[in-house]
């Protein structure tokens, strides 16, 4: 059975793995220093994480040449899935990623700019490189507005539309992140996840919230979510992969554990 | 020395890295005089059927690479260059021609709403075939990694060495002689990836 995915995500800032309570917080210099990207990477390879996901959260040039260097010296030595965002704005950019050693590229805010990105990318790489990252809020009871610029800018995007299109263009995954839920640790939006998840045809990341094992549990099962991301529960050291997976698999959720885990 | 086909395939990287890796000398093949002296040859892939065959018609590897499989020497297909060994595929339905070593379409999942395509994830292995040296030391039940819409269905069903299920029981891996050939990545299965690379490099005697 095709086990659900369980991926830490680490956001570097000027090669080091960060991480903001909420949406803005870099940007007001609230980081806090989480250590070396490569080594955390490492760690999490030895856990049995099944994909990895790096985001450039400076994204600027200087940025993008580090993150580059940190995905080439994973690749070396994890012989795992591993995914790279943060402003990607041209094929180019993605052909410099996927060449660095990343499988696939994720788009966010130049795809709300310019959603024929998704499908030069698709077209060049194949639908399986291109994810599309949502950021979105409730706005009212029945609707979920997409932001981009992480999450400082609101569009004209619903978030299930905005899913649907993406996918239509050449998206092979989604990450659906909650900027309501992201760094409250008080559980996924479980509501959204769903709705988007059961509105296309290809995998969905649930991203966004997460603080006990059991909300892992709960945005795959009554989310539907494909596979879970999270970042605090991992680098805090509150939980190993492994750990997490084994309380998947007591909740009766497919997971890959390996002999010892 | 291993042969790596490079058209352009986007896992040829990963590839190379794991390969090297696990200990084997690795040369990039991009054209036929390339194929010299190999001892064993890896088809990559990730993408299209039609580009990874249309790349090889252009780079004049597709004759070149029937005959190297002719010789006897191992061969490894992965993903699209597992795909690339049947005769034809659905994607694009333009009846591009594949290589054409064993019969058989390659297909896609079928249309259902509880079925998310393309596969992307770790799934597991079925051993049907535990005698094949490929599988030397991967347990029955496996996890490996696929990222996948499509997938071959090999007319002789002896060719099979593994079956995975999603929504139906494909041909996750077959062997034949000395043709090797994994739907899923090897280079990006973690440890399990990794003993099936060395196996392939020790049967090819090039570690």
């Amino acid at each position: 059975m095709l086990a659900k995915r369980v991926i830490p995500c680490l956001d570097v800032h000027a090669g080091q793995v960060t991480r903001g309570v909420q949406f803005g917080r870099a940007e007001r210099g609230e980081l806090r220093n989480l250590g070396d990207p490569v080594q955390l990477a490492l760690a999490y390879n030895t856990q049995g994480a099944d994909e990895l996901v790096f985001f450039d959260i400076t994204a600027s040039a200087h940025g993008r040449a580090t993150m580059v260097h940190v995905i080439e010296q994973v690749a070396a030595q994890c012989f795992m899935p591993l995914t790279v965002g943060g402003g990607i704005r041209s094929v180019e950019d993605m052909g410099v990623l996927l060449h660095a050693g990343a499988d696939k590229v994720s788009l966010n805010t130049a795809a709300l700019a310019n959603p024929e990105l998704i499908r030069a990318g698709a077209e060049k790489f194949g639908s399986q490189c291109i994810v599309v990252s949502i950021d979105t809020r409730r706005t009212g009871p029945d609707t979920w507005r997409v932001y981009s610029h992480g999450g400082r800018r609101e569009t004209e995007w619903e978030a299930v539309a905005w899913a649907r299109r993406a996918v239509e263009l050449g998206a092979g995954e989604i990450v659906l992140n909650s900027i309501d839920a992201d760094g409250t640790k008080a559980g996924y939006d479980l509501e959204i996840t769903r709705r988007v998840s059961e509105a296309v045809g290809v995998p969905v990341v649930a991203s966004g919230g997460a603080g006990t094992l059991d909300h892992l549990v709960e945005v795959l099962k009554v989310g539907r979510a494909d596979a879970v991301l999270a970042a605090s529960i991992f680098h805090e050291g509150t939980y190993t992969v492994a750990a997490v997976k084994r309380h998947l698999q007591a909740a009766g959720i497919p997971v890959r554990l390996r002999p010892g885990d | 020395m291993i042969g790596l086909i490079d058209y352009g395939a986007g896992n040829l990287r990963s590839v190379h890295k794991a390969l090297v890796h696990v200990g084997a000398p690795v040369r990039l093949v991009d054209r036929p005089e390339g194929l010299a002296g190999l001892r064993a040859l890896v088809l990559p892939g990730v993408g299209a059927f039609d580009d990874c065959l249309n790349a090889l018609r252009r780079q004049d590897l597709f004759e070149a690479c029937r005959a190297f499989i002719r010789s006897g020497r191992p061969f490894l297909g992965i993903c699209v260059g597992y795909q690339a060994l049947f005769e034809r595929s659905e994607e694009f339905n333009r009846g591009t021609a594949g290589l054409g070593i064993f019969a058989g379409p390659v297909v896609r999942f079928p249309e259902r709403p509880d079925l998310k395509v393309p596969q992307i994830g770790w799934n597991q292995l079925e051993i049907v075939r535990p005698d094949c040296p490929l599988l030397r030391g991967v347990p029955d039940g496996s996890h490996v990694y696929f990222v996948h819409s499509y997938y071959p269905q090999p007319a002789d069903e002896g060719l099979v060495a593994t079956r995975t299920e999603y929504g139906v029981r494909f041909a996750s891996a077959i062997w034949r002689d000395n043709v090797f050939a994994t739907q899923f990545h090897p280079e990006k299965s973690q440890d399990v990836g990794l003993q099936m690379l060395r196996n392939f490099v020790a049967l090819a005697g090039a570690a």
